[in-house]
């Protein structure tokens, strides 16, 4: 059934709409996303081999992707620890309202970006429920790298718990029983049986998360305070440039950015093969 | 608080040997929950709080102010065009794609999910750099007097990048899933293409639809960091709801600002209600994936 057949484009089919919803797809995808991605690249190629390096290599540039990639790092990495525990809370114990935690995971991607931007702000700024509480600690939150790190922990916190959990309600009890049986502790058969085998799927969420993360705006520019070289990310940079009419210098950016994304896609669709590969669906 | 009647004989183990004692049980859950708390339940909080500060009376004044409704109305009507749009794509990819073997078909699966890979304001830059007046078509643009970029035009673009695969990645592996013999059945009983869509497919693919339509207009309503970059931000023109939000907020206006906020929060929590109870109630009419 896989093979194709030898020179056709596609397998015969008694079905009609082929050539028509083809059409239609790659019609719409050309216009909405491919050409205009394209404009991207040609304007940053616009700029000639030194003038693109020249605007991407500026201390304020990599400060902003320094910055970024650290607070995405920090915050997919939190996100992996405490997605697993929500993900295993979720399949394999039983507590009143389990039902209504597990619809209101998936709240970071239904309510809006700036909504979570300026509660988080709220929340956070000195004058706010936490953020008064840990001021009194000596710990600024808001308009800092760590409150852009909640905003990014916020927005990527479903992605490892649903990639977690069905790997997890899938997983063979008879592999932990047998290391029960053969006397190895809890700890251990979680660490040596039951870790190893949802390991794919917890990479790809962390990875998941991560890349969302990077991407991030919305979310993030009500937190962070926007300083350059301390607290401004790329996408912000990008909006600063495109306001100052530098078209070239923002297209420059974010093709940069852009080979990033397409980076981490590569990995995420490798780590999702592996997940089949070891779960066979 | 009782702890018994909190980790109570629903949590009894199954297996011994498959449980953790009650204190590790009680510890993991414990975290989870605050966990989700601190990070999910106080923000949701916070913006009903904040938008009721000023009592009742001062959150309706901030959403029949006339910006504010200028907000809600360019907002829905961005959403009423792209939401279609991406609708009749995704089931034209859908059909493509899950009913047919060709070349280059995995590849087309992943260009299809590549606008949720981009940055929302790459998202926005693109159209701009298309579009906007120093842009590659905008002297053309200029002279024929249409206006695209900082117009409805370009937030409708911008809505539709961004939203752009949901009903599609929704329709595909449902319909892998549910396989096409009845369409087929029904071709060779002589039934037409499109009859065989309206009355064998579609009937089959109503709840994943809905599904996909519901996170695709969720999205579509409460774009930012897209939006705002195509705007243009002018106040009762080109502001969408979440750009107005971000108006208000930097004005410090904040109970008119958590006002239009709890507003988005609503349809959030709307979107989640619907959403639950599709994937309880029409679990199996979903995509494996969304199955609970």
């Amino acid at each position: 059934m896989a093979a194709a057949t030898a020179g056709g484009l596609r397998q015969p089919s008694v079905l009609p709409g082929f050539g028509l919803t083809l059409g239609i797809t790659l019609t719409y995808l050309s216009l909405i996303v491919l050409v205009p991605l394209a404009a991207l690249v040609a304007s940053a190629a616009g700029l000639g081999w030194d003038g693109f390096w020249k605007s991407v290599l500026q201390p304020r540039v990599l400060a902003a992707f320094q910055i970024s990639l650290a607070t995405a790092l920090v915050a997919a990495l939190v996100n992996a620890v405490f997605g697993l525990v929500v993900a295993w809370v979720l399949v394999r114990y039983d507590f009143p309202g389990k039902k209504l935690v597990d619809a209101i995971v998936d709240l970071p991607f239904a309510l809006p970006t700036a909504v979570a931007g300026i509660a988080l702000t709220g929340l956070y700024a000195p004058n706010g429920w936490v953020g008064g509480m840990l001021a009194s600690l000596g710990i600024k939150v808001a308009f800092t790298p760590i409150g852009i790190t909640i905003a990014l922990i916020f927005i990527g916190l479903p992605f490892v718990v649903r990639m977690v959990e069905p790997v997890l309600q899938d997983f063979e009890a008879e592999q932990e029983e047998a290391a029960g049986m053969l006397g190895a502790g809890r700890l251990a058969t979680f660490v040596r049986v039951i870790l190893p085998a949802i390991l794919p799927a917890l990479l790809t969420g962390f990875a998941m998360a991560f890349a969302r993360a990077l991407g991030e705006y919305g979310s993030v520019i009500f937190i962070a305070g926007n300083l350059p070289m301390v607290s401004e990310i790329v996408p912000l940079l990008i909006v600063i440039r495109l306001e100052q009419y530098d078209y070239g210098g923002a297209a420059a950016v974010a093709t940069m950015m852009l080979g990033v994304s397409f980076a981490l896609l590569l990995v995420i669709n490798l780590l999702q093969q592996w997940v089949r590969s070891r779960h066979g669906s | 608080m009782a702890l018994d009647a909190f980790f109570g004989p629903a949590a009894a183990p199954a297996r011994p040997v498959r449980s953790e004692p009650r204190l590790v049980r009680g510890v993991l859950i414990g975290t989870a929950l605050a966990f989700l708390a601190i990070f999910l339940v106080l923000p949701l909080a916070v913006v009903f709080a904040q938008a009721f500060a000023g009592g009742v009376q001062a959150w309706l004044d901030s959403l029949v102010e006339p910006d504010a409704l200028a907000a809600i109305r360019l907002t829905l009507m961005a959403a009423a065009i792209a939401v279609p749009l991406n609708l009749v794509f995704g089931v034209a990819a859908a059909w493509c794609i899950a009913r047919f073997e060709f070349r280059g078909k995995s590849l087309l699966t992943t260009l299809i999910d590549l606008p949720f890979s981009v940055s929302p304001v790459i998202a926005g830059l693109i159209y701009v750099l298309l579009f906007g007046l120093n842009g590659w078509l905008g002297p053309w643009l200029r002279d024929h007097d249409i206006q695209i970029v900082f117009a409805l035009p370009g937030i409708v673009l911008a809505t539709i990048f961004v939203t752009f695969p949901f009903v599609a990645r929704e329709l595909i592996p449902l319909m892998q899933e549910q396989g096409a013999e009845e369409e087929e059945a029904a071709i060779m009983l002589g039934a037409s293409g499109w009859q065989t869509f309206r009355r064998v497919t579609l009937p089959k693919i109503r709840w994943g639809l809905l599904y996909g339509v519901l996170l695709c207009n969720a999205r579509a309503m409460g774009e930012f960091g897209a939006v705002s970059v195509v705007s243009g931000h002018i106040r009762g023109e080109t502001n969408t709801m979440p750009l107005h939000v971000e108006i208000l907020y930097n004005e410090y206006n904040m109970v008119a600002a958590f006002a239009v906020a709890s507003l988005l929060a609503l349809l959030a929590l709307v979107t989640l209600v619907v959403k639950s109870l599709l994937e309880w109630r029409y679990a199996g009419e979903l995509a494996a994936s969304r199955r609970h």
